[in-house]
């Protein structure tokens, strides 16, 4: 079947069979291999993208689903000149990943949570958070990286 | 030793090397690498713990849409099909018998995975099934058939100075003692007694076990794999295709994660088995419930006393631990030794007699995990460190600070002396905490510490390039494994060369570019690559200094060396200068190298001692029996920190990973069934389990035999954290656990059996 939707900023029409996952195609058809697959059960939030600015784990969501919608990946996050965003920038400031697999599902994440409120306390960005595990850093470079960000994109606001 | 203050970029928390790739995506795992003309495969697993296998039928499955051949143990001949580095006991297939529910026992090849997947299905194999051999009694018991019914041949390191091996379903006996136990025991003051419980733990690194396999028209073959030790992986595939050395081509790319689950080999045998037999590159990419039945750490009840005379010193320990080992003995030898070593603590013991047994069972093979043994056996010792202090009427940091051994004081006859401050870290940590101040009613802290010879093998070769242009080149044989090596080892280049970060490239586990590494494992990289890499630089300058006579025209001794270069009367030149001038043609770069070995101050083992001490304050819900971490310590005691933030990084990451044992991570058998095989049903660390608290602490002493006096860190915070949850819940509640997890039914459990005894 085909299907049409925009993929970090640009229409994008393709060619999928109903039964993959968006996973599957962002990986396979699209090459964005930013998107990692883990758990496969919407445990470890890995595979998290934005659809809508919401996100969603891409391995349980079949394809077909994002039709006519907007879905960011990791590759979408850095403004076009290659600027990176304040929470990729934070991430690398405060050491906030180690082998770096939880990573872009990290960043989504917390994109997601920031561009609807950069006013969290740590409990509610914990309570946000506790769907992406991380088994290298112990989350607390992770926790100082969204402050920060959130400190800046609130400046910005 | 040049002053800490004089680094210009050793010891700062430069950037990560790796960190731009990261964080946008661009980062290459072995997950994300697709050759032209690639073939996919997936893995039919044994139903049965154990069994014959009377016949495969993959005729079928072989017509199949998309299918392009089928492996199975009918197709290895030519092959030496077992491999292992301490024990040649492991099949890449199952041949003839299964031995745990999970084994592979056919591999579909197809054009796509959903082709591989949807053949399995037509596949028959007929077995016999036979009583499986589930626990380390029934398998130690007289009259218990064999697991393995025949003697494999040792593995290349077995014998080596760390695989005594054993017999029947043994797989490893390792026996560790000095003094007189049963007359220290005898006449001691106070005696701790007790048996503890370890869980199987799953590591859970994110990126599952995945390789792709190519066989090329000349015969060579090419791996790409998600493996800590691509020398190991080499050796282990070269054998079994009969091939040299330099016929096998592994590369490492970006790891997701390891902590000890991708040491050794793993499934990249089994694939490049399929691509000699398919004829096509083939990639496997396991699931992370193919994961879970592929290796696991082992877990480990040990018995164990300790005793002190009337003034609290300590006397004597006694221990007995069991490994259930699994099905293979893969690194679980390995796992026995340190374990044995590991269990004496850093404490001044005269007599002591540890006897540690790695036994075959019929589930999922074990091996490495993040402290090889380590974790294991500080639960008990630390444990029993705190119960003993109470029967001695001591306080428990003042116990422990009684009986540490200090710096350059043997606690192992014949290694290595302590090469650390322990009762510094010790009082750091007390400190840290406030273990002085009184503590809330249901709270309690604990602070406690472990050793673990570590480094392992040492032997690490490294070159660096030098180019014309100032550019500089580390080839390493290290994985980045997330752990930081790629940063760590730039880092040091950039010191040593005198020449900006930003001009010093990493190129990194390719065993056709770079020179051999025995392993990335036993937290060894920084100090021994990390010393390489110093060395080779070294070694190059020494060259150049060489050509400098002829470029000065003026002899090696009125030439003085500056920061990045030479200087004859008022005309400097940098290194990459003189290499222009001495070849007088721009681009060209010249290779220094070290080559490190067992020898010189690398003699002794271990390379060095890792030190764990941490330090918690917990807090309990006794109602639920949840136990809530309020603050965690933590103290590196690294030598020097190459970069100090991501040292404390890996402070925090171990101790996280502990914590997952100690409160939550255990693997369940249900009979011969994997039970909780899933993340859905396996429950790790998440971010509400980080502690309200933490305070890291490193401390450079520079008394490490690595660059620049510096130790490895990263596995150290992983071993004392359990027994040092245990211990804050024995002072909050009075209840003394002695088998992790710490999980609330089992606490809640503990508490209300402790509240009847009271009303009795």
């Amino acid at each position: 079947m085909k299907i049409g939707f925009e993929l970090n900023g640009k229409p994008t029409t393709l060619e999928i069979e109903q039964r993959e996952s968006l996973a599957e195609v962002l990986r396979g058809r699209c090459r964005l291999t930013g998107v990692k697959i883990s758990c496969e059960a919407q445990v470890c939030g890995s595979c998290t993208v934005l659809v809508d600015g919401l996100p969603v784990s891409a391995c349980t969501l079949l394809a077909y689903e994002v039709r006519g919608k907007r879905v960011t990946t990791i590759e979408g996050v850095a403004d076009e000149t290659g600027k990176l965003h304040p929470l990729q920038q934070a991430f690398l400031d405060h050491f906030s990943f180690q082998c770096g697999f939880c990573t872009p599902g990290m960043i989504l994440a917390a994109k997601a949570m920031l561009d609807e409120n950069c006013n969290m306390s740590d409990t509610e960005i914990v309570a946000h958070m506790n769907g992406n595990l991380c088994r290298c850093t112990g989350y607390l470079p992770i926790l100082k990286a969204i402050r920060q960000a959130a400190d800046e994109m609130r400046g910005h606001k | 030793m040049k002053p800490i203050s004089e680094f210009q970029v050793v010891n700062h928390s430069v950037p990560r090397g790796d960190g731009i790739p990261k964080v946008t995506g661009g980062a290459i795992y072995t997950s994300d690498m697709a050759l032209e003309h690639m073939a996919w495969a997936k893995v039919l697993r044994s139903p049965f713990a154990r069994a014959r296998i009377l016949s495969i039928d993959a005729s079928v499955a072989k017509k199949q849409s998309g299918v392009i051949d089928v492996l199975t143990a009918y197709d290895l001949k030519g092959l030496h099909p077992y491999y292992g580095h301490g024990v040649k006991d492991h099949p890449l297939i199952a041949i003839g018998q299964v031995r745990f529910v999970g084994e592979p026992v056919a591999v579909v090849i197809a054009e796509t995975e959903l082709d591989a997947q949807e053949a399995l299905g037509k596949i028959n194999v007929e077995y016999e099934e036979m009583t499986a051999i589930l626990d380390v009694d029934t398998a130690m018991a007289e009259g218990t058939p064999r697991i393995h019914e025949t003697d494999f041949a040792d593995g290349s390191f077995r014998g080596f100075d760390d695989f005594p091996g054993a017999a029947g379903n043994i797989c490893q006996a390792v026996h560790v003692g000095w003094g007189d136990v049963d007359a220290a025991f005898d006449s001691a003051a106070h005696i701790a007694e007790g048996e503890f419980y370890f869980p199987m733990v799953y590591a859970y690194a994110m990126e599952p076990y995945v390789a792709i396999a190519d066989f090329d028209a000349k015969g060579h073959l090419t791996v790409y794999s998600s493996a800590q030790h691509p020398f190991m992986v080499r050796h282990d595939v070269a054998q079994v295709f009969g091939l040299p050395l330099n016929s096998v081509r592994v590369i490492v790319p970006y790891i997701g994660g390891g902590y000890g689950s991708k040491s050794y080999t793993k499934i990249e045998p089994l694939v490049a088995a399929c691509s000699w037999k398919a004829g096509r590159p083939v990639k496997l990419q396991l699931s992370v419930e193919e994961a879970f039945l592929t290796t696991r750490g082992d877990d480990a009840r040990v018995r164990i006393r300790t005793a002190t005379d009337a003034n609290g010193n300590l006397v004597a320990r006694q221990a007995t631990i069991h490994l259930n080992t699994g099905a293979y003995a893969e690194n679980s030898p390995m796992v026995c030794r340190k374990a044995a070593n590991r269990i004496v603590g850093p404490y001044r013991i005269p007599n002591v007699k540890i006897d540690c047994f790695a036994v075959y069972t019929n589930t999922v093979p074990a091996s490495s995990y993040r402290g090889l043994g380590g974790a294991q056996v500080t639960f008990p010792g630390e444990s029993q460190m705190d119960e003993l202090a109470e029967k001695a009427g001591c306080d428990p940091v003042g116990f422990r600070l009684k009986n540490l051994a200090q710096s350059g004081e043997s606690i192992h006859p014949g290694m290595r002396p302590i090469d650390a401050d322990i009762p510094g870290d010790i009082r750091a940590a007390a400190q840290m905490l406030h273990m002085d101040r009184p503590v809330k009613p249901g709270h309690g802290r604990s602070v406690c510490c472990s050793a673990s010879d570590a480094g392992a093998h040492p032997v690490t070769l490294a070159m660096v390039q030098v180019y014309a242009d100032g550019a500089v080149s580390v080839l390493s044989g290290s994985t980045e494994i997330g752990q930081g090596s790629h940063t760590v080892l730039t880092q040091i280049a950039a010191e040593e060369m005198g020449v900006p970060l930003e001009k010093v490239r990493l190129i990194g586990s390719d065993t056709a570019v770079t020179l051999f590494e025995r392993s990335t494992g036993a937290s060894r990289t920084t100090t021994l690559m990390g010393r390489a890499v110093l060395e080779a630089c070294r070694e190059a300058i020494a060259q150049i200094k060489v050509m400098a006579e002829e470029v000065f025209a003026a002899p090696a001794e009125r030439l003085v060396e500056e920061r990045c270069g030479l200087r004859f009367g008022d005309t400097f030149l940098t290194w990459a200068q003189i290499l222009e001038k001495y070849f007088k043609m721009e681009g060209c770069s010249i290779v220094g190298r070290a080559y490190l070995r067992k020898a010189g101050d690398l003699t002794l083992v271990p390379v060095f001692w890792e030190i764990g001490v941490v330090g918690a304050e917990i807090s309990l819900d006794e109602e639920t029996g949840a136990i809530v971490l309020d603050s965690l310590v933590t103290i590196g005691d690294v030598g020097l920190a190459i970069n100090p933030a991501m040292t404390e990084g890996q402070d925090l990451g171990a101790a996280t990973m502990g914590l997952g044992a100690g409160l939550f991570e255990e693997l369940i058998y249900d009979g011969q069934q994997l039970l909780n095989g899933s993340m859905l049903e396996y429950r790790v660390p998440r971010f509400s389990d980080l502690a309200k608290n933490v305070d890291m602490k490193l401390v450079q002493n520079r008394d490490g035999v690595g660059p620049y006096g510096a130790k490895g860190g990263g596995e150290g915070a992983v071993n004392p954290i359990s027994p040092c949850i245990a211990n804050a819940l024995y002072r909050a509640t009075g209840v003394r656990m002695r088998r992790l997890p710490l999980t609330p039914e089992r606490v809640w459990k503990a508490l209300q059996e402790k509240k009847n005894q009271k009303a009795l």
